[in-house]
């Protein structure tokens, strides 16, 4: 919401200076947003007048002039301008100025080898216009020498604020000027509304949708001359950006602006009959002023005549009953339009006017009336005519508001006191009305007692927004001032602070940071992908409705997508070696489920002088990766079991899952599927897991203590078994048996080496196995030794394994 | 002089000069050997009679000795050497390079949120979490925000199709629907922070279609809103890890609280960088909007089944993207969701730079 100062200063009476009107602004919650005075960069810019004007020596389209800017000698100007003349008055910019429109700072310089002082300046130089044809032409009587902006009432520093949805009253100057006034900045005039004497009965129009329309007020003016509006009134709108369009056209605008109330005129040749707010029938189609042509529906209000619809109700009216420049009879609108429906009615066609903002925040029910004299008389006076009388069909919904409130609210909730008398005052300017007495002291039997208050509070029709005692201990703190508000400390709990993170965060923190200790980048991806991105991991369960882009529309069923793809971007600036992980969430028809993910891609080692050439990563890396996070998730890493069916993202011979149990899948990984990565655009071996922590089975907290524990006296011993078994044994298993083959003595069992090919059966291999035994009192005695061996044999045989002799 | 002193001297002299660990082994041999000079001096001694062993042992012992330790010394020496030699062929260029490993990251807004958790559990706040597929309900209806509100228009909010049971489902669009899940699910009082992603239907270089969000509840008895100021400014002064923050509270409007009022914070021009801290009044500082806020409104609290008239409290929400972008200097909050390494190592933080109170929240 923009305005100019001088504007301001019409509605309010005050002594206060522009910086003091800006902070109490933001203060009372109308922040401001900016404030520029068109006179600044026309500092350098005076009013001049063309002495003489001869023709450029070497140019037939420049002319030289000399220039009395009413101080000192006349200057020497070169000039392109056709309209540069003798005699004529115009702005001229000074040495040093600078052109507004470009930033160039004017300086003496030689054009064609002419000296020339600066510059006689077009609307457009001077960002006042468009116009460029010729420099600009003063009124012949402007006064020589005056700074340009003071003469033509520039001088006024433009406001603009921010006005947030539930202050419709704000959305006129005088609104603004009422709070200010009520925050103290000076004091608001009195609105004088003028008596209308309408001659002859009002226009014809009605209401048929009391819902979307409960009221249509309308005068006509006939025999209008509708033509430029004053000076005082264009320059007003231009300064804030409106541009002045007609005498009509911009009363409508001006009233809107000064006093928050939308109208709209007709132009009475154009309409066929009476004019009716009605709901609109499916198909009907009105072309709106800015040239759109938009279809309605029966949920929305318009206004039409017998023939055509002209105006989408509170939003925007139509190009073809417009006021023109010949129109001779108009119909003033002033109606009350239901702020949701507008709201819907615009949010459907997407179309915004001002008008809209102003009805959807709900424009004051009980100024329709006087809207329509102000607008009238100001039409009768500008424009000429005679006034009708008012019609004023239906009712708008203008019963005030009563509420109850205690002063002591204020404290309450706000935690500020503020006295009755203040908080009355506040609540008085603002344009409530308090009934009800002050807190007094009575005596009973001679003990005092207070006896608090209970007010009455009738809230202004323009305070739409105020419905119940909280929003008054916002009006009063307001005003008041928030810096008033003591800073209050929250009430704290005796002692250290208590660990407040959950055990899914305490996982979450512990697994980001031993990943990114492993090496590895955090990401963060978007939740959404491409339906086909989606469909490459198993597709997605939720898909929006409207979507940003195609490439942001289904949840994620899976990390991978959205990693893939920064890994590509990364591809595709030069990185040689990408790990990147994401914690974040998967999106199911059930539940969204806390994930981790993890890629890995291009070398896993540099080439170097040590190790030669740069090494690929293997499913292996991915494994660890996937162990070292389950284990920082807290999952029991000595129980995780190897399975196969990993999804289909991963290369189905090289990957695999862990699980607790044949049904508790905790993590996936493996070499990416050569599709999936074609798909992305990735070359070369990628390789990547997930890790679920929900499926983890949360720890017991058992407190501090640990299991009692002292290392054994006796060393531990170490024996190596080589078994040939069939290559289709899985190692793990041969590992788990041997390992089970003497829970009491074999704490560890650790493969080393797989061996095929020369010296072995074709469909065979050897896997060479390091089981760690540990004594406990006594050493081993050599033929315990033995049947531990023998126990370990006899483990790998039941699996098809023989010892390698 | 004696042929013993000779043999010492001799002997002595060829064992400074033996120039190899062989040669010397064969003096050893040669002198204290089996069958040695000085071995076979020694062995004289067993037939000698007492009064020769008195006169001519002493100086037969003296020659071994002797021997003996210029043997050890000459071998300690050669061993040396050999060691030297040795060590010195074995001279590599260290210039060369070493291994660095690969260097890993947390992203800045995992930073951030660990950082707001570290802060507000010393202030007693725990962390809360909802989903981010929402219904209208929680999203706005109960946080009093009306079917007319331009928020709840499709250009704002990104919509699934209706559920089974008829719920409209959407992304939540920010992350107050926490408030309205942990007010119907924990009894008062509650203290909760809640922080996650968000999505609005936005993009441009400071708007994208996902960004987190951290808010913040209070529900108890007697809460005002001089609590919310307080802990508002505690936070803020923590996070930035400044006691120069200056805060400007404006009234505002959410549908949610009643009174609203927005934060900004003050900042300073230092090196065409803003810099949080100072008043934003003060000639080259400037005030940036950080915070909505409000007292909770007695729709919403009702709306969760408690009663306004016994329960109070303050609400506010913040971008943490934003919180970052401020204390961390980034400007391009599309960077954030792009996963360049390059961005992440620069940006990012080592997985040791725990936030903690005791060493700091900032890193």
């Amino acid at each position: 919401m923009k305005f100019t100062l001088s504007w301001l200063k019409t509605h309010l009476a005050t002594d206060a200076d522009l910086p003091t009107i800006l902070k109490a602004l933001t203060d009372i919650g109308l922040e401001v947003e900016g404030v520029e005075n068109p006179a600044e960069k026309l500092g350098g810019f005076r009013i001049a007048r063309v002495l003489t004007a001869e023709r450029h020596p070497q140019a037939d389209k420049l002319q030289v002039l000399t220039v009395d800017h009413g101080d000192g000698a006349p200057l020497q100007v070169v000039c392109g301008a056709p309209n540069a003349r003798a005699g004529l008055v115009g702005v001229f910019g000074m040495e040093g100025a600078v052109v507004p429109v470009n930033g160039m700072v004017l300086k003496k310089t030689a054009i064609r080898g002419v000296e020339s002082n600066g510059m006689m300046c077009s609307y457009r130089e001077l960002e006042l216009g468009e116009d460029h044809e010729g420099i600009i032409e003063l009124a012949a009587d402007a006064l020589v020498g005056q700074a340009y902006a003071q003469w033509a009432g520039l001088n006024d520093p433009v406001i603009d604020v921010s006005v947030t949805p539930n202050r419709q009253d704000c959305m006129g100057v005088r609104g603004i000027a009422r709070d200010l006034a009520a925050k103290g900045l000076g004091t608001l005039n009195a609105i004088v509304v003028p008596q209308v004497q309408g001659v002859g009965p009002g226009p014809d129009v009605r209401t048929d949708d009391p819902e979307g329309c409960p009221a249509f007020f309308a005068r006509s003016v006939r025999g209008v001359t509708n033509g430029q509006s004053p000076e005082w009134m264009a320059r007003r709108l231009k300064a804030i950006g409106q541009k002045p369009i007609s005498t009509l056209v911009d009363i409508t605008n001006y009233i809107m602006i000064d006093l928050g109330r939308p109208l709209h005129v007709y132009d009475m040749a154009t309409l066929k009959g009476g004019l009716v707010a009605r709901k609109g029938k499916p198909g009907e189609q009105v072309q709106a002023l800015n040239g759109k042509t938009y279809t309605v529906d029966g949920t929305m209000t318009i206004i039409a005549d017998d023939e055509a619809v002209h105006d989408i109700g509170g939003i925007m009216g139509g190009v073809h009953s417009g006021a023109t420049e010949a129109t001779t009879d108009v119909l003033i609108e002033c109606a009350y339009f239901t702020p949701e429906r507008i709201a819907i009615t615009g949010q459907t066609l997407g179309l915004t006017s001002d008008a809209r903002a102003r009805f959807e925040r709900g424009v004051d029910p009980a100024f329709l009336d006087d809207g329509l004299s102000i607008a009238t008389d100001l039409v009768v006076k500008l424009c000429g005519g005679t006034p009708s009388e008012a019609t004023r069909a239906g009712f708008p919904p203008a019963l005030p508001k009563e509420l109850s409130y205690l002063p002591s609210q204020c404290a309450e909730l706000a935690g500020v006191f503020v006295s009755e008398t203040e908080q009355k005052a506040i609540l008085e300017s603002l344009g409530f009305a308090v009934t009800g007495q002050n807190s007094i002291v009575e005596y009973e039997d001679g003990v005092p007692v207070a006896v608090e208050a209970g007010w009455t509070i009738t809230v202004p029709t323009w305070r739409r927004d105020i419905d119940g005692w909280p929003d008054i201990v916002e009006e009063v703190v307001r005003m008041v001032g928030l810096e008033h508000v003591p800073s209050t400390p929250l009430p704290r709990a005796p002692g250290v602070a208590k660990p407040t993170a959950t055990p899914e965060q305490l996982v979450e923190r512990r697994v980001r940071r031993t990943a990114a200790a492993r090496g590895l980048a955090e990401a963060i991806n978007w939740s959404f992908l491409s339906e086909k991105e989606a469909a490459a991991v198993g597709g997605g369960d939720w898909t929006l409705a409207n979507p940003i882009s195609e490439d942001l529309k289904v949840m994620r069923p899976s990390l991978l997508p959205g990693l893939l793809s920064a890994t590509r971007r990364n591809m595709d600036r030069g990185a040689a070696s990408v790990r990147l992980f994401e914690i974040g969430r998967r999106y199911f028809a059930d539940k969204e489920r806390a994930t981790v993910g993890f890629v890995l891609a291009g070398e896993k080692a540099p080439r170097s002088w040590q190790g030669g050439k740069a090494q690929p990563f293997t499913a292996f890396d991915a494994k660890a990766e996937l162990i070292a996070l389950l284990t920082a998730a807290g999952a029991p890493a000595a129980n995780l079991q190897n399975f196969g069916e990993a999804s289909a993202a991963y290369h189905p011979g090289q990957s695999g899952t862990l699980r607790l149990g044949p049904k508790v899948v905790l993590a996936e990984y493996g070499v990416l599927h050569p599709t999936l990565a074609k798909q992305f655009g990735l070359t070369g071996t990628v390789v990547a897991g997930e890790v679920f922590p929900d499926a983890i089975p949360g720890r017991r907290k058992a407190g501090s203590l640990r299991a009692p524990y002292a290392p054994p006296a006796l060393q531990a011993v170490k024996r190596d078994f080589a078994f040939v078994v069939p290559d289709t044994l899985e190692a793990d298993a041969l590992v788990r048996a041997v390992k089970g083959a003497d829970k009491k003595a074999i704490v560890d069992a650790r493969l080393f080496d797989v061996f095929t090919g020369p010296g072995l059966e074709e469909g065979t291999k050897s896997l060479a196995i390091e089981v760690t035994l540990q004594p406990g009192e006594k050493s081993f005695a050599q033929e315990e030794l033995d049947a531990i061996s023998a126990a370990v044999v006899k483990a790998a045989e039941k699996l098809g394994g023989t010892l390698r002799g | 002089m004696s042929d013993i002193a000779n043999l010492k001297a001799g002997l002595i002299a060829d064992i400074a000069t033996a120039d190899t660990l062989d040669a010397l082994e064969a003096l050893r041999v040669g002198a204290i050997g089996k069958n040695g000079v000085v071995t076979a001096l020694l062995k004289t001694l067993g037939s000698m009679s007492p009064e020769e062993r008195l006169e001519q042992g002493p100086p037969i012992q003296d020659l071994r000795e002797s021997v003996t330790a210029a043997l050890a010394e000459r071998k300690a020496a050669l061993e040396q050497a050999a060691l030297d030699a040795r060590l010195s062929s074995e001279r590599i260029d260290m210039t060369l390079p070493a291994d660095p490993g690969p260097q890993g990251s947390v992203h800045p807004v995992s930073q951030v949120m660990d950082e707001l958790a570290e802060i507000f559990a010393d202030l007693g706040f725990s962390v809360a979490t909802g989903p981010e597929i929402e219904d209208d309900w929680h999203n706005f209806s109960a946080l009093n925000i009306p079917e007319t509100h331009p928020a709840r228009a499709m250009h704002d909010t990104f919509y699934f199709p209706d559920a089974a049971d008829g719920r409209k489902m959407l992304l939540r669009t920010h992350t107050s629907p926490v408030q309205i899940r942990t007010m119907t699910a924990t009894p008062p009082p509650i203290r909760i922070i809640a922080p996650g992603r968000v999505y609005r239907s936005d993009s441009d270089a400071t708007h994208t279609p996902m960004f987190h969000q951290i808010e913040g509840l209070v529900i108890d008895k007697g809460i005002t809103l001089g609590h919310l100021k307080w802990t508002l400014e505690t936070f803020l002064k923590a996070f930035f890890e400044r006691d120069d923050i200056v805060l400007r509270l404006r009234p505002s409007y959410f549908p949610f609280t009643e009174p609203s009022v927005e934060v900004d914070v003050g900042y300073t021009l230092t090196n065409g960088q803003r810099v949080i801290g100072g008043d934003g009044d003060a000639p080259g500082g400037g005030w940036l909007e950080v915070l909505g806020s409000g007292m909770v409104n007695r729709r919403v609290i009702a709306s969760c089944g408690l009663d306004p008239d016994e329960w109070q409290g303050f609400a506010f929400g913040t971008g943490v993207d934003r919180l970052a972008m401020l204390k961390y200097g980034m400007n391009d909050l599309r960077a954030f969701f792009d996963g360049d390494l390059r961005w992440l190592r620069h940006y990012g933080f080592s997985a040791l730079d725990v936030p903690t109170l005791s060493g700091g929240v900032g890193a």
